[in-house]
């Protein structure tokens, strides 16, 4: 599903350059639930980034579900994102001013579905979620725990081939994180590429498989024993 | 182009601050209302300044004698200069230029002491002595009877033709004028005519309070000889009568043995240089509308620029989420364009509405009030309007352009980064 190696990054903060990710050589096949763990700045969310597509490598190749990420223009970067990729943010990003559904039809409209089928299947995913009944209810109206599960529902709306949640846990307590990771694996179980970011150690033990990240460099890659969250709620 | 779907975007984004979108809108009101109310108020000006000079002929001035500021031939300076009957002849003879050369005599006046008696009743009216040319200067809706005529003239009729104020005062309601006989300073005169001026403003009682009556019979029953009162002269619309009018002083002068550089010894009145300076004026005042209007319109247009440039800063984050999600850049500017363009159309319309509604009030209240001097029906013209909305458009899609390109600057990772 996912194909990447010695891909390259670095920032250049004022006159010198900041190398983050030092030749990452990383697969993901279909099915899998994968938690990149490492310390803060060890470039967790620069990889994430790269392969949402968000940022681009400076070096290196990125094959996502057999099509070459390479040079990729605004126009078809945004179509590939909404066509393969599900996004799942620390903080939710929600559009504030738009209500439960119609942040889970937003992937929908930018694939031009009409607005009855799009409400029809933001439902399906808001039920998915358990948040059918607050379909009309903007994020404020919501629990962090709430908000995570719409942009969780919202991710999928669009049916993409891979998950990839930054931190989804990060802002949530812990009751509320296994929730959240129940739902996760849940959503795994039914076939679909995740790639989890976390530096909590017991989220990362809900995955399947531990990719071990640190100054750019994977230094450790290995599968887990999956607790399942709801062992723990 | 807009869509249902589309709406709801853009009307989603611009209540999220209604405060805001008020605000941002109230620039662009201010500045469409007031272009439209300067060029109404430029037309009601003109329109009702245009009235005044609409009921006469205006290639005309009005000349009479004043009293010389030379000695010349023997006599002292400061001597009366007076008119005579010859002189017409002589002007016209050889001055072919001139349309309407009218002889006028006035008697009594405004506001002046009763003059005028028909059985019991008096009023004191403004009575001219008047060639049946005159009607052709200073134009008149006979509503009964006739106009003067030559026959009046040559036979001195003791014809009068009267304004319907007089007949208002001198006659019972119902009564017909036509016929009957009224005495103007003892001397009986037959009423031939009633008459009222064509739309007139303001001052029309003054007019409406007017006798006309034959040149001649005039100077029969007034015993004011071959003197004239004043002239009022036209020329014909290939000249100009500001142009020739030097030619006729010199030889008024000429005919009253006045010095040819006495400048004081004739006063003249020119209508068509007044008209000018007028139409002039409001040319000005039209291109003042427009440029003030304009630059508030402007200011207005930077004013939602600016806030949209606020507003997508402040959406830069939900920017990167909607790139995340799959929205094109085009689709992001498009709706940026967008939002800006709807902002500044509505508050334009807006805009537009409450000029309309004011325009509308000034009209009524006019009506209510009767005619007000030198100002009348106040309208801004479709094609006025059809510019301010085309203005309004480009302003829009100009003030959405900058923000438009700078939300997509930014790589969505940076976007997403921002809060
Ligand atoms: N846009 C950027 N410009 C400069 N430095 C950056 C930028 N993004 C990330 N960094 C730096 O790169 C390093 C890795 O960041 P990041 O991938 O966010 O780490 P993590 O998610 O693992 O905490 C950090 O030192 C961070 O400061
Ligand atoms: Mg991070």
């Amino acid at each position: 599903m996912i194909e990447i190696s010695n891909l390259h990054k670095s920032y250049k903060t004022g006159s010198n350059y900041l190398h983050v990710l030092k030749g990452i050589d990383f697969s993901v096949k279909e099915g899998e639930l994968v938690a990149i763990m490492g310390s803060s700045g060890s470039g967790k969310s620069t990889l994430l980034n790269i392969l949402g597509m968000l940022d681009e490598a400076d070096e290196g190749s990125y094959v996502l579900d057999g099509v070459p990420i390479k040079n990729l223009n605004e126009k078809i970067a945004a179509k590939y994102r909404n066509k393969f990729l599900g996004f799942i943010f620390q903080s939710f990003n929600l559009i504030s001013y738009k209500n439960a559904m119609d942040n889970v039809a937003l992937p929908l409209y930018y694939q031009k579905v009409g607005r009855r089928e799009r409400d029809e299947r933001a439902m399906h995913y808001l039920e998915k979620v358990g948040l059918a009944d607050w379909a009309d209810h903007l994020p404020n109206q919501l629990s962090g725990g709430q908000k995570q599960r719409v942009a969780i529902a919202r991710a999928l709306a669009s049916d993409p081939k891979v998950l990839l949640a930054d931190e989804p846990t990060g802002a949530l307590d812990t009751k509320t994180s296994y929730e959240v990771m129940d739902l996760i694996q849940g959503i795994n179980e039914e076939g679909r590429t995740i790639l989890v970011v976390t530096h909590e150690p017991d989220i990362a033990q809900m995955t399947k498989r531990i990719v071990n990240l640190k100054d750019g460099r994977i230094i450790d890659d290995t599968l887990v024993d999956q607790v399942k969250a709801l062992s723990h709620v | 182009m807009f869509n249902r779907d589309r709406w709801n975007e853009i009307i989603q984004a611009l209540t999220a601050n209604k405060l805001r979108t008020f605000l941002t809108a109230f620039g662009v009101f201010w500045g469409i209302l007031i272009l439209v109310l300067l060029l109404a108020l430029t037309n009601g000006l003109r329109t009702g300044v245009t009235m005044e000079f609409a009921n006469q002929a205006t290639n005309t001035m009005f000349m009479w004698g004043q009293s010389t500021s030379m000695p010349y031939k023997g006599l002292n300076k400061g001597r009366r200069v007076q008119f005579k009957i010859a002189d017409v002849g002589v002007l016209k003879e050889k001055m072919p230029q001139l349309k309407y050369v009218s002889p006028r005599l006035q008697l009594g006046g405004y506001n002046g002491s009763n003059n005028v008696t028909r059985q019991e009743k008096t009023g004191a009216f403004q009575v001219y002595g008047d060639y049946p040319e005159f009607i052709n200067q200073r134009y008149m809706d006979i509503l009964k009877g006739r106009w003067l005529n030559y026959s009046d003239i040559q036979k001195e009729m003791k014809n009068a033709v009267i304004g319907t104020d007089v007949v208002k005062q001198l006659y019972d309601i119902g009564e017909e004028p036509i016929g009957t006989y009224i005495q103007i300073q003892g001397v009986n005169f037959k009423v031939v005519g009633v008459f009222e001026n064509p739309n007139t403003q303001g001052n029309n009682e003054e007019e409406a309070n007017t006798i006309f009556i034959p040149f001649s019979s005039f100077a029969r029953a007034f015993n004011s000889g071959d003197n004239v009162g004043w002239m009022a002269i036209t020329a014909y619309d290939e000249y100009s009568i500001t142009d020739i009018k030097p030619a006729v002083f010199a030889i008024m002068r000429e005919q009253r043995t006045v010095h040819p550089d006495d400048q004081r010894a004739i006063g003249n009145f020119d209508l068509a240089e007044r008209l000018a300076k007028l139409t002039g004026l409001f040319s000005v005042l039209s291109l003042v509308g427009y440029v003030v209007g304009a630059l508030v319109l402007l200011s207005g247009g930077i004013g939602i620029s600016n806030i949209m440039l606020i507003v997508v800063k402040e959406r830069t984050n939900e920017i990167g989420v909607r790139r995340a999600l799959g929205a094109t850049p085009w689709t992001i500017k498009k709706q940026i364009l967008q939002e800006s363009l709807v902002l500044t159309i509505i508050s334009g319309l807006a805009g537009i509405a409450v000029a309309a509604g004011v325009i509308w009030l000034m009209n009524y209240l006019l009506d209510q009030s009767g005619p007000v001097e030198n100002f009348a029906n106040p309208t801004v013209n479709i094609v006025v309007i059809g510019i301010a909305l085309v203005i309004l458009i480009i302003a829009g899609l100009l003030a959405g352009f900058i923000p438009a390109s700078r939300a997509t600057q930014m790589k969505p990772v940076d976007a997403l980064r921002t809060e």
